[in-house]
């Protein structure tokens, strides 16, 4: 049997004492929420925390949905709490309803036992993933590591300096495409950062929040006269991560598209934004022609590497499909 | 059915010459054919409610006081000679309690005679990425685990062999110092009859090369096992293995124990589809080290060491030459294929023989040729897997039947059905077919399928295909050569009116044990309640060879069959004498027996049974069977014949988006002739799981190796091994086609294999019929459809697939004509491919 | 796997409540409840097949949700309540076992308690399910033997018998299609 390396383990009950505790223990330290990608990754030796700080018993983590704050500072923007279950946002009602795109992402997430445990919070943060990398500790020491854990190659690209592990959360892409605000906690205080400014392209350091900070909101804009949808292309209808995602936002000005975000997922090594892809679309009406302009400008910076299920022609290949796929689902809404 | 004609044939019977119902115990009166009571029944399975409420113990859950944990060390190379094994360090660990190498267990084994190539811990060379090295007990697994870190293993690394095309090139390092040349394992060459002169005859012929990716078991229960040592001198293991009498056997002879010392019980299989039929390196090396320390030493491999285990399914490259005259009828047929083996023999020179061996049991071929090769390479092993052998060649036959059906203008549902080979023939390579129900399972799934209405005609993205096979129900010949049964059964009878049967077999899953209940149930008119069912244990259970080649319902059947009836006779004489009846009117139903004129005057079974015990002792008999003896007397001729043949036909029905290649399969319609269900309810579920498997095949399994990064596995993971969820699953329309064979129990032929091999080639036909292009290759991707969709578009031929077999020297063909042509089954002198020099076959037992 | 970190690790002392019993247990601290529940309380009718998330065969349920217990800390679970497949019967067979008995929708029975363990939760949160819904609910269960058909077939039936019905198996799914 697979096994947990020994660690100590700490539950507290508040985001302050949770801080504390991570500063305490340093860098040796990580938090964790659901489990689904932390606990996988430290039975192969990925991540090595002596200490887990679990999040799971933090009550300001897992509050029911809101856009009535009293605070002042959401804007009116719908508030989701970070320790709310996937399964939790798939099935709420004004997510489903309002946001869907985040319902979508959320309920195409690996398999319902998995979203009974996995967060929303630990799906934005989900750690990049690479053929290489999630193995075990003797598959990688067979193969000398790479520089993600352990060794000094990328064995996706030999000669490149980074690592080139794929962005695999399937919210990431649609926050980014919704302009979500992410808020973050740390010692130093609250900050609040857009969705993408939160992640890097770097399959090593992915993301722009500090170790010791801690994810606890996600602000999702007030539902008015945007739309937006997610695609993901994967090989099974359920436990696969994503080999592409596509999210699409769009803002209509009565029948053409006044904005636009196009983001694609599981191509790079955070969630791409394509903003020409987007500029195509504007001001048309997301007539065939628009749409079929837009896809081919996705398609062009869309760089899958060897290192996911299916071959990385294909996955390119289908980013034209899914790009045109979801726009055409966005105009069907808009009749 | 008036249609029925056309298969020569109107009833049960069949018309073959070596065959005949006498050979058959006789079955009593109460027990023939419609006064059936258990057997057909859809019942529960003798193992149901202890499955379903989590108390049957698989072999992980077993742990006994003081238990030791036990790791491996594996190899990090593919190919290497070992320096060095340092184990001091891992030995100095708190917690560690022994430490082996491959110089604790020098003896080599195999679970074929002619392929001992295997240790249980690599003494000198490692052959694949996960070859075992080096053992650790100790007192937790995390600590076992811990100390592997601390052997030091000096490696001199060899050049990998990454594919069978690379095997094919001269080496001075070879992987293994036997086989057939270099690193070809096996090669093989039998001709029955002139092919040349049959093409000559033919009015079309067509070439096709497929290929069929290797594929793994992934059975759900990870493999474990647990070994005790009595200071007595008695060794016992506990292992989750399909075949406890071979791992009996090498135990006896690696360790150097004597058989009588050592106990192996086989515990219920989580699942093994062939992936638990080698004897292997934990199961050895738990052994030994319980030997060394005195304490149960337990090894439960990780699901990545499962992979490394593997003894799938072999990729398999596939030419195939068919020549046919203007109604389909096949001339003659020449088959080459290349297998990857990977590191080890395993079962690979019967799975070689295998991808030549029954593709004439379902259309009749005048003139056949085949040459196989197996080649190793540094990766997991290959073996059986689910059809063993059988899939990869069957799926080349059904593309090719298909395309020939296009080529010569015929529907591809009667150009099979207008050459089914008869039942009771012998066929071109000698395999005796007794009954041969394919005609009726074609008819079956075409109708269910409204093929009639629909191949061909329904809107593009939306296809069709058929496709058909056979299984053998067993192998006519046991492994390592000797005369005895294949399968033993021993009855005991008690006076409360039970009946215990001990056997050898093995459950996995499929049922087994149920079926040995429901025959001896059958026979002595008890319910399956009244059966005790002990098997698998080679202290108590006489010798059944395993859960393979689906074997089981049929031999260890036929084994409790006899002995029943044996009981039965027992019990009838006495009984008879007390009810003042003569013995043949002596009739067991209802757990009582009776008087078929009276049925008044009878009495309890229970009773019956005392009454023969007062006279006779203990009531216990025992059963075994033998499987006939096959028409073929030529070397090679060991692989392929079975007491009988399944059949099977399918019907997929796929949709593929012409623009992603995305193909789903919504429904499949399968019929499978199984002789006769003993249980409805299992032979539907082997049959679902059957065509599960095998759309697995089909779409998504695949056990890629990266030849970039030292030949590792690619996908060693659930996750990354793509085994179909419920939302992959298509609806199947199962039909249960009954055509008893003489040689099966009340007519039973195998089920748990032959549906899986129509499956994958009727996608690829489907998907020709629904796009328009072939993909000659399993597992058939979106990626393939695509290249073959864009390769049309742009005027070149729609087809995906290798585009070449390799130039392999083959060895002077053992010739022997067939049956037609005056052959009596043995290889004659061939001076054509002699060059003039006269060579003798002997006829010679091979696996 | 590296070194470092597995010695001695230091134990917890606490009370689980499983199957509706509080029962005290003293374990590593970094052990999983997969863990704890098959080799600290043997109740190994609770199964594991990757111990990765990746096939959910060793699914329990906790407060009644299904989970991976290959994925939760023991520890995790104080004040939970944990359901094994140990629960499911009394005396009888709950009815899913039952169905699943009859239906032969445990072969091997390895992934079987999972299995039961999901549809349970399933049942209670809808008692009438649509095939569809029954397909998505156990769509994180990997099973090879079945091809989930018989499983299916299962869960509608005891879904059946609980609602009160008197239900049968179908005649094609015990013969199949004549």
């Amino acid at each position: 049997m697979l096994r947990l390396p020994s660690f100590t383990y700490l539950e507290p009950r508040t985001l302050k004492r949770a801080i504390q505790m991570k500063t305490n223990a340093g860098p040796d330290a990580m938090y964790v929420a659901g489990g689904t990608d932390l606990y996988p990754n430290m039975k192969r030796r990925h991540q090595e925390p002596r200490t887990v700080i679990s999040l799971t018993g933090i009550k300001a983590l897992r509050k029911r949905p809101t856009d009535r704050r009293t605070d002042g500072h959401t804007d009116g923007r719908f508030v989701l709490t970070a320790g709310l279950t996937l399964t939790e946002i798939a099935g709420h009602r004004r997510i489903r309803r309002d946001y869907r795109a985040v319902a979508r992402g959320a309920e195409l997430i690996s398999t319902p036992l998995l979203r009974n445990m996995g967060t929303l919070g630990g799906n934005l943060c989900l750690d990049t993933r690479c053929n290489y990398y999630n193995q075990t500790y003797e598959w990688r020491k067979a193969i000398d590591f790479c520089m993600k854990k352990d060794g000094a190659i990328c064995w996706v690209a030999p000669s490149s300096p980074r690592c080139w592990a794929v962005q695999s959360s399937d919210l990431a892409p649609v926050m980014v495409a919704l302009d979500a605000q992410f808020l973050l906690v740390g010692p130093k205080g609250e900050r609040v950062v857009p969705a993408g400014r939160f992640y890097h392209n770097d399959g090593i350091d992915y993301l722009t929040k500090h170790a010791d900070e801690i994810l606890t909101e996600v602000r999702l804009p007030r539902p008015n006269g945007w739309d937006a949808t997610y695609w993901k292309l994967r090989r099974r209808g359920s436990f696969d991560f994503p080999v592409l995602g596509v999210a699409v936002w769009v803002r209509w000005d009565g029948t053409e598209i006044a904005e636009a975000r196009i983001v694609l997922g599981a191509v790079a090594s955070h969630p791409q934004l394509v903003p020409s892809a987007a500029e195509v679309i504007i001001g048309s009406k997301l007539d065939e022609e628009a749409v079929l302009a837009a896809a081919n400008a996705a398609f062009k910076p869309s760089k899958p590497m060897d290192n996911t299920d299916f071959g990385l022609a294909w996955r390119k290949e289908m980013t034209r499909t899914y790009v045109k796929g979801a726009l055409a689902e966005l105009r069907a809404r808009r009749r | 059915m008036a249609g029925d004609e056309r298969y020569g044939r109107t009833d049960g019977q069949t018309g073959g010459s070596s065959i005949s119902l006498s050979d058959r115990p006789t079955v009593h009166p109460s027990n023939r054919g419609e006064g059936l009571r258990v057997v057909g029944q859809p019942l529960r399975k003798v193992d149901a409610v202890s499955k379903v409420i989590g108390a049957t113990k698989f072999a992980d859950d077993l742990m006994l006081p003081r238990m030791l944990y036990c790791k491996l060390l594996r190899s990090p190379h593919p190919h290497a000679t070992i320096l060095r094994v340092d184990t001091s360090r891992a030995a100095a660990l708190a917690g560690v309690k022994a430490v082996l190498t491959g110089r604790d267990l020098p003896i080599p084994f195999g679970i074929l005679p002619v392929s001992q190539d295997e240790h249980a811990l690599a003494p000198d060379r490692v052959r694949f990425i996960g070859d075992p090295v080096a053992a650790i007990a100790a007192i937790t697994e995390e600590i076992a685990t811990e100390a592997l870190d601390l052997i030091d293993v000096e490696y001199e690394p060899l050049p990998a062999v990454t594919s069978p095309i690379a095997a094919l090139e001269d080496t001075d390092t070879p992987i293994h110092d036997y086989g057939d040349r270099g690193n070809l394992h096996k090669l093989i060459n039998l001709e029955f009859g002139d092919v040349g002169e049959g093409f000559a005859r033919a009015d079309h012929i067509r070439e096709d090369i497929l290929f069929y990716e290797g594929s793994t078991h992934l059975a759900m229960e990870q493999h474990a096992a647990l070994a005790e040592w009595s200071p007595g001198g008695k060794l016992t293991l506990w292992s989750s293995t399909q075949t406890p009498h071979y791992v009996h056997r090498a135990l006896a002879q690696v360790l150097e124990l004597p058989p009588s010392r050592i106990r192996v019980i086989a515990t219920p299989n989580g699942g093994g589809f062939g992936g638990k039929s080698d004897p292997f390196s934990h199961e050895i090396v738990v052994a030994k080290l319980a030997m060394k320390t005195g304490r149960p030493v337990k090894c439960t491999l990780t699901r990545e060491e499962v992979f490394y285990c593997h003894r799938g399914r072999h990729p398999t490259l596939i030419w195939t030459r068919t020549g046919v005259t203007k109604d389909g009828r096949i001339t003659a047929m020449h088959v080459r294929t290349l297998l990857d083996g990977g590191g080890y023999g395993s079962y690979g020179v019967a799975s070689t023989y295998y991808t030549g061996a029954l593709q004439t049991v379902t259309y009749q071929i005048e003139r056949y040729k085949f040459q196989g090769a197996r080649a190793f390479t540094n990766k997991a092993p290959c073996g059986p897997k689910r059809g063993h052998g059988t899939p990869q060649p069957r799926f080349a036959l059904e593309v090719q039947m298909d395309k020939l059906a296009h080529d010569i203008g015929l529907d591809p549902a009667e150009l099979r059905l207008r050459h089914l080979v008869p039942p009771g023939s012998v066929t071109a390579n000698y395999l005796q077919i007794g009954s041969m129900g394919l005609g009726a399972c074609i008819d079956k799934v075409t109708a269910g399928a409204d093929w009639k209405e629909r191949y061909g005609k329904l809107p593009l993205g939306r296809g069709i295909g058929l496709a058909c096979s056979s299984y053998i129900s067993g192998a006519g010949l046991p492994i390592y050569w000797n005369n005895m049964p294949h399968s033993g059964v021993q009855l005991r009878c008690d006076r409360g009116g039970g009946v215990t049967v001990l056997c050898g077999s093995t459950d996995i899953g499929q049922g087994s044990d149920s079926i040995l209940a429901h025959i001896v149930a059958e026979v002595l008119g008890l319910t399956l309640e009244d059966i005790a069912v002990v098997t698998a244990d080679t202290d108590l259970t006489p010798v059944d060879l395993g859960s393979y080649a689906s074997r089981v319902t049929l031999m260890s059947g036929n084994a409790a069959l006899q002995a029943a009836e044996r009981a039965r006779d027992i019990i009838a004489r006495h009984a008879a004498a007390k009810l003042d009846v003569p013995t043949e009117r002596v009739v067991f139903a209802d757990r009582r027996v009776f008087d078929a004129s009276d049925p008044e005057n009878g009495m309890p079974f229970a009773d019956a049974v005392q009454t023969a015990e007062a006279v006779e002792g203990t009531i216990g008999t025992v059963g075994s069977y033998t499987p006939p003896m096959s028409p073929g007397r030529y070397r090679g001729h060991g692989v392929g014949p079975s007491p009988a043949y399944s059949y099977s036909a399918a019907v997929v029905e796929v949709e593929v988006d012409p623009e992603t290649g995305i193909i789903t399969v919504p429904r499949i319609w399968i019929a499978h002739d199984v002789g006769r269900c003993i249980n409805p309810v299992t032979v539907m579920g082997q049959v679902e799981g059957s065509v599960y498997m095998g759309l697995g095949e089909a779409l998504m399994e695949e056990m890629p190796h990266r030849s970039n990064v030292k030949n590792a596995h690619k996908n060693p993971s659930m996750l990354e091994y793509k085994s179909p969820t419920t939302l992959e699953m298509c609806d199947v329309v199962t039909y249960l086609i009954e055509d008893p064979d003489p040689n099966g129990p009340f007519g039973a032929k195998e089920v748990g294999q032959g549906p899986l091999l129509p499956v994958p080639p009727a996608v690829a036909n489907a998907v020709y019929d629904a796009v328009g292009v072939r993909v000659d290759e399993v597992p058939v991707t979106p990626e393939k459809i695509l290249r073959a969709l864009k390769d049309k578009a742009r005027g070149k031929e729609g087809r995906y697939g290798p585009m070449s077999f390799p130039d392999i020297h083959w060895p002077a063909p053992t010739v022997v004509p067939p049956p037609w042509e005056g052959g009596d089954g043995r290889a004659v002198t061939d001076i054509r491919h002699q060059g003039g020099r006269r060579k003798v076959s002997h006829p010679e037992r091979q696996h | 796997m590296k070194p470092g970190s597995l010695m001695a690790p230091e134990k917890a002392h606490l009370t689980l409540d499983v199957n509706g019993e509080r029962i005290e247990v003293m374990f590593a601290r970094h052990k999983t409840l997969l863990e704890v529940l098959r080799e600290d309380l043997r109740l190994t009718g609770t199964k594991h097949g990757c111990e990765l998330g990746e096939c959910g065969t060793c699914a329990v349920l906790v407060d009644g949700q299904p989970v991976l217990s290959c994925l939760v800390l023991g520890l995790a679970c104080a004040g939970k309540s944990i359901r094994t497949v140990e629960g499911m019967a009394d005396a009888e067979l709950h009815p899913l076992q039952r169905a699943f008995a009859d239906l032969g929708a445990a072969q091997c029975g390895y992934c079987t308690p999972g299995f039961l363990l999901t549809a349970e939760a399933l049942l209670k949160q809808n008692p009438k399910p649509t095939c569809r819904e029954i397909e998505e609910a156990l769509s994180g269960n990997l099973c090879r033997c079945t091809g989930y058909l018989k499983i299916y077939e299962a869960v509608e039936l005891a879904a059946a018998w609980m609602r009160g019905e008197q239900a049968e198996p179908r005649d094609e799914v015990l013969y199949g299609r004549r």
